[in-house]
């Protein structure tokens, strides 16, 4: 392929924008990790004893355990006894009763990010529970929600107000024991986000949180629990970004979630967290478990993904299809640019009858970027008449960076249909020749390639976020043709 | 499942060894003995392979390392053997016939051979010296897994086929190895080089007795010259009690074709791991194979397509047809290095599951570090189609013989391209027996 331009250099090589740190006061426990550490947080945080016992349960377990080593990614070794596990800001009052005692250095932060809270709250009808390092510090239209039933607030209020709920489905999905990073969350988690939305609700809006790492040396651990009842219906939307930071970032989240009978749950994420330079120094190690349980019939779980950030991403938001005629879906589009890392996918685990899956993941890599997609379909023996269907397409941009697909199939019932295809290409010149023989700017036109290319992804996200994630895109990616 | 150091395979293997080493072919030569000595302490550190090895996830081998073989051959009466042969043997073939690991001369008849072609006893060009085998005898086996340690610490015999520059086998090589003896393990060792420009097809043949339980664990080098050609056929019917493990590997020169077929019948644990490297500029490889399982077989294929250099075309289908409680395992990857730009490589893996009972784990895998490819990949795994089936039930054919044509007709891909009459005839005469009564 031709020459590559200065001008498309420069974009490839364009700065992180959201890269800027806030100082504040933080009240942090001291480095590294240890049983005091954790009865130290379980303190801080006021929790009853079922949570401590969990913790410390969870924290005995992950001493036996190694880190996994299978994922395509290499970083150097971390040293967990160098990480800060508890940084909140410091509350000046007991804490923000509207948005005007937020503190304001936290919202001109958010400014700078593209989420002005007030704005949002209005404008946007969305409902933001702010996790800024580890505890919320703002949650709006909570009142309104409230009339209607639904729960949703920070994990830790849901330990202090809904102690049954939490007790009954924490862990019920991700157990403590379920892998190095999950358990080390279980010990350690500081805050998160909870949500409940009782049987036959539709939640009217959008429910949001905007992740935000930013005190030095944190580990955010946060934990996402959402259960819909019976018939409920509920669309989620987690959004990322971070400040620039040149020492690594390790970052272990859950997410469970649960739909009981004919319910439905859409979680959706855009993750943009810093990356990294373009040497590949600092960034943030995303390692996330993320597992959605459609424990009832006909219910129904879907996640979107939009990865741009990270300096490594290692997640697989799975499914696990226990009630008859539920469904499972996974739209994904991972971005990796420079020295980034992804190894990404989900499973999806037929048990039920009659359910079905679909996979579609869309890997851009660019620079020196390396991206996998890790996938596993599971058809167990009861799963009669279970269908799935997984796509995955690379785009390669650039000649020294990678693609890699690593499908497992497991079928132990004939009356199942699996399909899987996947195909890596580079951009066609010919599509490239074609846009610019009328006109269109080299840039443009991988833009408006690229688009395409993630078009059946991007158009399961909320609009909002849609616009966001093309956005990134566009940022991240523009002209990087090789 | 764990491979506990007690199990008696390994053990059997290692001890049986001091003894033997002396009389093993090629005894007299030194680099050949430090070879087999630094496999057998390799083996002894790394043991059989468990599930907890990624590329025997899916394969557990905990029935071969529970059992004791016995490594010696004892002589064998011809006559029973010869009707084996006979039953087994492919018209218009040169034929080399191994039994229990070793050649038997008197069964075969590798005809007139044109000049500069050389098909012979791996045992005999040992035995005298080795001729210039230390060179491509390095297979890059510190990689290699429990059974390929084995087999290169204690191989008897196999087939060693050189052909010079430009020359043509007009007729296959059948390389038929029988085994006859429950608790033995056999470790045949080919070796096969094809000059510039030349070509051959080689049939690589395996046999047993189906009552018997004995370890078929081969291991056949295929060296291609810039140009060469060579079509090498998998012929696996082992006994339905016997283990059948085998790895072979291609190394291709510059615009060279390296054709593969993979026929699966027998066995009740059977494993297959078939590799090419594209190491030059323009080569070709064609992958095929076709594996038919019931009963309690366990048949597993392994292949690996690397494109080491720009301008390699692969083309890749593996089909499978699972009855009863047969499970079958298909990892297919496919790797593009950095440097290996306008690569193209399509692969399939199709699987017809006709039974509760059946089981495919399938992982097709592409690792591509270069931009400028074409790569593309689907697998499969379904029943028959009951839209087909409905189509020919309305004109009136009885469903069992609807489902038996669908069968055949979905099995019958993997005959395309086997360009020997007679091999093609035998494996369309085989497929009915070894494909499922129709239910």
């Amino acid at each position: 392929m031709g020459k590559r331009s200065v001008q498309l250099d420069e974009l490839i090589s364009q700065e992180y924008r959201h890269g800027f740190y806030t100082p504040l006061d933080v009240d942090a426990v001291p480095r590294g990790l240890s049983e005091d550490v954790i009865r130290l947080i379980s303190a801080k945080k006021q929790e009853p004893a079922f949570m401590l016992e969990w913790r410390l349960k969870a924290f005995r377990h992950w001493l036996t355990m190694t880190e996994p080593r299978w994922a395509t990614v290499r970083h150097p070794p971390i040293d967990y006894q160098d990480i800060v596990y508890y940084s909140a800001p410091r509350a000046k009052t007991d804490g923000p009763k509207s948005l005007d005692e937020v503190d304001p250095e936290l919202l001109r932060t958010y400014e700078k990010l593209g989420v002005p809270l007030a704005e949002r709250e209005l404008l946007a009808g969305v409902a933001v529970d702010a996790v800024f390092d580890s505890v919320s510090v703002a949650t709006t239209f909570k009142e309104k929600l409230g009339a209607m039933g639904i729960i949703f607030c920070s994990f830790s209020e849901a330990v202090q107000n809904h102690p049954d709920l939490v007790q009954e489905y924490l862990g019920s999905v991700v157990p403590y024991t379920d892998n190095f990073f999950a358990t080390l969350n279980s010990a350690v988690f500081s805050d998160g986000s909870f949500c409940y939305i009782p049987p036959g609700v539709r939640c009217p809006m959008e429910l949001s949180t905007y992740f935000r790492i930013n005190a030095k040396n944190t580990g955010q651990f946060e934990r996402t629990l959402i259960i819909a009842d019976r018939g409920a219906y509920v669309s989620y939307l987690e959004g990322c970004t971070a400040p620039m930071r040149d020492e690594n970032q390790l970052h272990a989240a859950v997410v469970e979630l649960i739909a009981r009978e004919g319910a439905e749950i859409k979680y959706s994420t855009v993750q943009n967290w810093y990356p990294g330079d373009k040497d590949g120094k600092g960034g943030i190690y995303n390692f996330v478990t993320k597992r959605g349980d459609c424990r009832e019939a006909n219910s129904k779980i879907s996640w979107t993904q939009v990865e741009t950030g990270s300096a490594i991403t290692w997640k697989y938001p799975s499914v696990i299809l226990r009630g008859d005629n539920s469904v499972g879906e996974f739209h994904s589009v991972a971005l990796t640019n420079h020295w980034q890392q992804a190894d990404t996918g989900t499973k999806m685990i037929h048990v039920g009858r009659n359910t079905r899956s679909t996979i579609l993941s869309k890997g851009i890599s660019a620079g020196h970027g390396s991206n996998a997609y890790r996938g596993l379909v599971k058809v167990a023996k009861s799963a009669a008449g279970a269908r799935n269907y997984t796509q995955c397409d690379s785009l390669l941009l650039g000649d020294r960076c990678a693609a890699h697909t690593f499908p497992y199939i497991e079928v132990k019932n004939p009356t199942a249909r699996v399909e899987h295809e996947a195909s890596t290409s580079r951009i066609g010149e010919d599509q490239l020749f074609y846009c610019q023989s009328r006109g269109i700017s080299a840039e443009d036109a991988v833009s408006l390639i690229v688009s395409g290319f993630c078009k059946e992804v991007f158009r399961q996200l909320p609009m909002e976020f849609a616009v966001e994630a093309q956005k990134l895109l566009g940022v991240s990616l523009e002209g990087s043709i090789g | 499942m764990r491979i506990g150091p007690d199990e008696p395979c390994v053990p059997g293997l290692l001890s049986a060894y001091p003894s033997l080493a002396a009389r093993l072919p090629g005894a007299a030569l030194p680099w050949l003995r430090r070879r087999r000595d630094a496999a057998i302490e390799r083996l002894a550190a790394r043991g059989l392979p468990t599930t907890r090895d990624e590329d025997w996830k899916y394969t557990s081998v905990a029935a071969i390392a529970r059992r004791a073989f016995g490594v010696e051959c004892e002589a064998v009466a011809l006559d029973e053997v010869r009707a084996m042969v006979q039953r087994h043997a492919i018209g218009g073939t040169r034929r080399l016939v191994f039994v229990d690991g070793r050649l038997v001369a008197g069964l075969s008849d590798a005809g007139r051979l044109p000049a500069g072609a050389r098909v012979e006893s791996l045992a005999t060009i040992a035995d005298e010296g080795g001729g210039d085998a230390e060179e491509w005898f390095a297979d890059g086996a510190d990689g290699a897994d429990g059974f390929g340690l084995a087999n290169e610490a204690l191989w008897r015999d196999g087939a060693w086929i050189d052909l010079a520059p430009g020359v043509e086998l007009d007729a296959p090589v059948h390389l038929l190895f029988v085994t006859t003896r429950s608790d033995l393990a056999v470790f045949p060792r080919n070796l096969i080089r094809v000059g510039a420009g030349a070509r051959a097809t080689v049939i690589e043949h395996h046999v047993g007795p189906d009552g018997a339980g004995y370890l078929s664990d081969t291991v056949t080098r295929i060296v291609l010259g810039r140009g060469a050609r060579i079509a090498h056929t998998k012929l696996q019917q082992e006994g339905r009690k016997g283990f059948h493990v085998a790895d072979v590997a291609a190394e291709q020169g510059q615009d060279s074709a390296f054709v593969s077929h993979a026929f699966a019948f027998g066995g009740q644990l059977a494993r297959a791991a078939i590799a090419t490297r594209l190491g030059a500029e323009g080569c070709e490889a064609r992958l095929s194979g076709l594996y038919v399982g019931s009963a309690r077989q366990h048949i597993d294929h392994h292949t690996c397509i690397d494109h080491a250099r720009p301008r390699g075309t692969s083309r890749e289908l593996y089909k499978g047809v699972l009855d009863e409680a047969a499970r079958a395992v298909f990892n297919g990857r496919v790797i593009v290095r950095p440097d290996a730009q306008r690569s193209d490589a399509l692969q399939s893996n199709r699987n017809l599951l006709l039974s509760e009972e059946a089981e495919v784990d399938t992982k097709p895998q592409l690792e591509i570090w270069a931009d400028d490819v074409k790569c593309a990949h689907g697998a499969t795994v379904g029943q028959l189609d009951a839209d087909q089936l409905h189509y020919l039930r309305a004109r009136g054919i009885g469903e069992s013989d609807a489902r038996a044509l669908l069968i055949r007709a979905f099995a019958a891909d993997a005959l395309a391209g086997i360009e020997h009459g007679p091999l093609r005839a035998r494996l369309e005469s085989l497929l009915p027996g070894a494909l499922p009564e129709a239910v």
